[in-house]
């Protein structure tokens, strides 16, 4: 149960959060210090000097100017050594490195849209590697937010008419929580996401396969795979043998079965031999295959025939993941971005709580006031 | 007390029908409505007042409940939004900025002066009628729809984006903003012009100091909010580009006119409790306010730094790394001042004679609350440390615990002290103080948690966190905590009103107190002294030597008078 969950800090996970903790943590020892100078004075004296307590109020003191100097100089000169250490920080959480790797934030009503530099998008996540310096450069499309990761230590506001950037080298794998934290509206306290931050090279694949963690295959790849899952190329091979006949060239072929009748291998055919084998055995085989009716999905059966009618003709095997790697943005129609935007979202998030489906994006400027007016 | 020419007797040897008094003299109900006493108008607050405050503690309330569960209870996230918002608006614009200054302001500042009333008796009526107008819009507001922008009203949200009942509620916010200049100016005429014969400027008790300090805020800052909330609903209304880029105007423009009032209008809250807070020190110690000079100029310090500090909100929002580090120094500056309240009532107490009744038992609790209210402000001053915590949970908490913490224990501190020279009457001590001690716990359970909860990264105003169970104990603590302090505050409600029928009669001075409120009969007459008295030295010529010496010699009679007891006396046989 969550409810005895008491975490005492964030996760810190990027260079910002090495260096914002110790800052943070000498804050702390001050405000504890100096709490505790006050609260054990003033009831210090309060026991002490309680009416009728015996202790002397011989000479009582009135003015004191060195006393008032020594609490103005000695909190100023803290106060000072603090805002140098605090704008020390500062300046460095506001300078990139020259050679930070730039990755682009859009916020809008109730959504986190990224832009890596190849053209991959992702919605409500943000993949990063770790080890290297990541700019973020931000704008709104609409109203204010802030984009915050608690465990990088980094926030910045995203501005509607404006960009703004914030950096971070994150230093540890995992997935971290992105909050809006610049009310927003109704639900803003639903525009989140993670950050996942990944071994560089995973997430060089990760790029190159267009935003999915492994490369998006053809429906004959798929099947393909399948084909060697399932060991169909145990018996099916290719040339016919003793237990099964060879599939290579098989489609759109007469089969001729044991029964003397005879059929075209097109798909249904294909489709009917995996999951019933039994009610069309070709011509010279036995009832020796397994039945596959209820152990492969629809969507497995579907990748297994498109493999099948290409079997052994070559084209299995066509190298396409140049094609894979850009297929997602030829997906997107440039015309009505918004909707394949939305579609994005949901390919690549389907884990992701944030994923709930996103309301129209227009222009609800005009619709709010507009509704505004009728109300009245 | 020996500091003026007029004592007491005087005064009531003067007083033909003694009597007769400023809530006696009149009963009818047009004479409250169309008063001119100070007194009465002060009394015409604290009824107002009291209810947005319940209003708003109820909003407060539904949120803690709310926040219990990482996925809500009872509110659709829109609802949760206008409630929030409703607790902002209610408690910062009709509560906090007005509560101390126009009750106690109101009520004492003649008073303490030896002034008849305030300068301009009319002008003080309007201002609560404006008060009333305004805060009358506000609830119009909340009840025709409500707004969820929050207090803070950020554009281009508020302006071009909700589609809440904004511009009802702003116009509100105008018109009670008013009500706050004019009496910053009835203040500041009054404070220059109508002091008694001898009531030098460093004889003014503290609370007139801050008091002073308060309007001069008050005069400068609040004409910048209410044009900038006015630019708001023009641009909602005419499309007048301002704030919107949209439009071509500029978002975070608002934040800096809005800032440039709401900052110092955070010290607009904060000096009148540090004005309470003085008072009560040196009345319930028993001795002068420790470096009393330093406490008075120390206010002053803090309405001139105070308004340069504004930029501080922003270190997130686009404004320039250099104009964020200069207001990070400023800020860190504007600290200084309020440490040097802070020492110096400490060292108030040291030698003094200390009666711990309730007013002190809440002044006490201030001194501890307000200085973790304002250490933690550092972390939020310092632009490098503010950028992980801004408007988080450790915001909510800072801020509570300088404006509940602060202002309220302070408000409460001075409804108890000075109750019994308002009504004539005196409510049950013992009560009161198991009271300030339930409101003190529950208090720190309700918002400590925050500061975690915050740092661990909770954002403010969100309805949800399911993604984030890990939040959800520290809700819990806060929600248990709230409990608590909401029935800390109802008690005093009870005990309040009883001693209004049934407490003892209070006596002119039932504290032992020194000021000239104290000098005159409670509850005080219209005119508040039949005799103009003449000021001969400062309000706090305590002697803490002597009392102790007489205290020592009380306890000696009462253990010759019990030789049989057992132990030695306490300071219990004092009384």
């Amino acid at each position: 149960m969550s409810f005895f969950n008491f975490p005492f800090s964030p996760p810190q996970a990027s260079n910002i959060a090495h260096q914002y903790d110790p800052v943070f943590y000498a804050l702390c020892f001050l405000s504890v210090l100096f709490t505790a100078i006050v609260t054990i004075g003033v009831i210090f004296f309060a026991v002490k000097y309680k009416a009728g307590t015996t202790a002397s109020r011989a000479n009582p003191l009135y003015e004191h100017l060195p006393l008032e100097l020594t609490w103005t100089i000695l909190p100023l000169i803290l106060g000072l050594g603090m805002f140098y250490i605090g704008t020390v920080l500062y300046v460095n959480m506001k300078t990139p490195p020259k050679d930070a790797q730039e990755i682009f934030v859009i916020g809008k009503q109730w959504m986190w849209h990224v832009q890596h530099s190849n053209g991959v998008r992702e919605n409500n996540t943000l993949h990063v590697p770790i080890g290297k310096p990541v700019k973020l450069t931000m704008i709104s499309q609409d109203v204010l937010h802030a984009f915050y990761i608690p465990a990088f230590r980094v926030q910045m506001g995203v501005v509607p008419g404006r960009y703004t950037q914030l950096w971070f080298t994150a230093t540890q794998k995992g997935e971290y929580h992105i909050f809006c934290n610049m009310y927003c509206g109704t639900q803003h306290s639903e525009m989140g996401g993670k950050v996942v931050a990944m071994d560089p090279s995973d997430y060089a694949d990760w790029l190159a396969n267009g935003g999915q963690s492994t490369a998006p295959m053809s429906m004959e790849q798929a099947g393909a795979k399948i084909y060697a899952r399932v060991h169909c190329d145990n018996c099916h091979g290719a040339e016919d043998t003793l237990h099964a006949p060879s599939l290579y060239g098989i489609y759109n072929k007469r089969r001729v079965f044991a029964d003397g009748t005879s059929a075209i291998a097109d798909e249904a055919y294909l489709r009917d031999s995996i999951t019933r084998p039994y009610d069309h055995v070709t011509a010279g085989y036995g009832q020796t295959m397994p039945v596959y009716q209820g152990q492969l999905s629809e969507e497995d059966l579907i990748n297994l025939v498109a493999y099948i009618k290409v079997i052994g003709t070559g084209q299995a095997n066509t190298p396409t993941s140049n094609v894979s790697r850009h297929s997602a943005p030829t997906a997107v129609s440039s015309t009505n971005e918004a909707s394949a935007l939305s579609a994005n979202a949901v390919q690549a998030n389907t884990e992701d709580p944030y994923a709930t489906p996103t309301k129209k994006v227009g222009s609800p400027a005009v619709g709010a006031i507009a509704a505004e007016g009728k109300n009245r | 007390m020996s500091s003026t020419v007029n004592p007491i007797g005087e005064q009531r040897s003067k007083t033909k029908t003694e009597e007769v008094n400023y809530l006696n003299i009149e009963n009818t109900i047009s004479s409250w409505l169309l008063t001119g006493d100070h007194k009465r108008i002060a009394l015409l607050y604290l009824v107002s007042t009291s209810f947005f405050f319940f209003l708003g503690s109820i909003a407060a309330g539904l949120i803690r409940y709310e926040l219990t569960s990482p996925a809500g209870v009872v509110l659709e996230s829109d609802t949760y939004n206008k409630v929030f918002t409703s607790h902002g608006v209610i408690m910062v614009f009709t509560f906090l900025v007005v509560a101390i200054p126009a009750i106690f302001g109101n009520f004492l500042i003649p008073l303490m002066i030896g002034a008849r009333d305030l300068a301009f008796p009319r002008l003080n009526l309007g201002s609560w009628y404006m008060y009333m107008t305004g805060g009358t819009l506000i609830l119009a507001g909340m009840i025709f729809g409500g707004v969820d922008t929050g207090w803070t009203f950020y554009t281009p949200y508020s302006s071009m984006y909700s589609n809440t009942q904004v511009s009802l509620v702003l116009v509100g916010i105008f018109i009670a903003g008013f009500s706050t200049i004019t009496t910053g100016i009835n203040f500041v005429v009054t404070i220059h012009k109508m002091r008694a014969p001898g009531m030098t400027w460093f004889r003014l008790p503290l609370f007139v100091w801050a008091m002073y300090a308060t309007s001069l805020m008050m005069i400068l800052a609040t004409p910048v909010v209410a044009i900038t909330l006015l630019l708001v609903v023009f641009e909602r209304t005419f499309k007048l580009p301002i704030f919107s880029p949209e439009l071509g105007g500029d978002p975070v423009l608002f934040q800096h006119l809005f800032w440039f009032y709401s900052h110092p209008a955070v010290y607009i809250m904060i000096l009148p409790a540090f004005a309470v807070i003085s008072e009560l020190i040196a009345n319930f110690s028993r001795k002068r306010v420790f470096g009393y000079h330093f406490v008075a100029f120390s206010s002053l310090a803090i309405a001139g730094l105070g308004f340069l500090v504004w930029g501080h909100h922003m270190f997130v929002t686009s404004q320039s790394m250099y104009e964020s580090i200069v207001f990070s120094l400023i800020s860190i500056l504007v600290a200084i001042p309020s440490a040097i309240k802070i020492f110096n009532w400490m060292a108030t107490m040291y030698k003094g004679n200390i009666r711990l009744q309730s007013p002190m038992i809440y002044a006490i609790a201030f001194l501890m609350i307000f200085t973790i209210g304002g250490l933690t402000g550092l972390f939020l001053g310092l632009a490098g440390t503010d950028i992980h915590l801004t408007a988080t949970y450790f915001v909510v908490a800072h801020f509570h615990y300088v404006m509940v913490g602060g202002t309220m224990l302070a408000y409460l501190g001075a409804l108890h002290f000075w109750w019994p020279k308002m009504t004539g009457r005196l409510y049950s001590e013992g009560i009161a103080k198991v009271n300030a001690v339930i409101v003190f716990i529950g208090f720190n359970l309700t918002f400590f948690p925050q500061f975690i909860v915050g740092w661990l990264g909770m954002p403010r105003r969100y309805h949800y966190y399911y993604f984030a169970p890990e939040f959800q104990a520290y809700h819990i603590m806060s929600t248990l905590g709230s409990s608590v302090l909401g029935l800390g505050l109802i008690i005093p409600a009870f005990y309040l009103t009883m001693s209004l029928f049934n407490g003892p009669k209070a006596g002119d001075n039932p504290w032992d107190a020194h000021g000239l409120e104290w000098e005159t009969t409670s509850p005080p007459p219209t005119t508040n002294f039949l005799v103009t008295p003449i000021v001969l030295d400062e309000v706090y010529d305590f002697d803490p030597e002597a009392e102790h010496a007489a205290d020592m010699k009380a306890l000696e009679d009462a253990q010759n008078e019990h030789p049989k007891r057992h132990g030695k006396a306490g300071p219990e046989d004092l009384n």
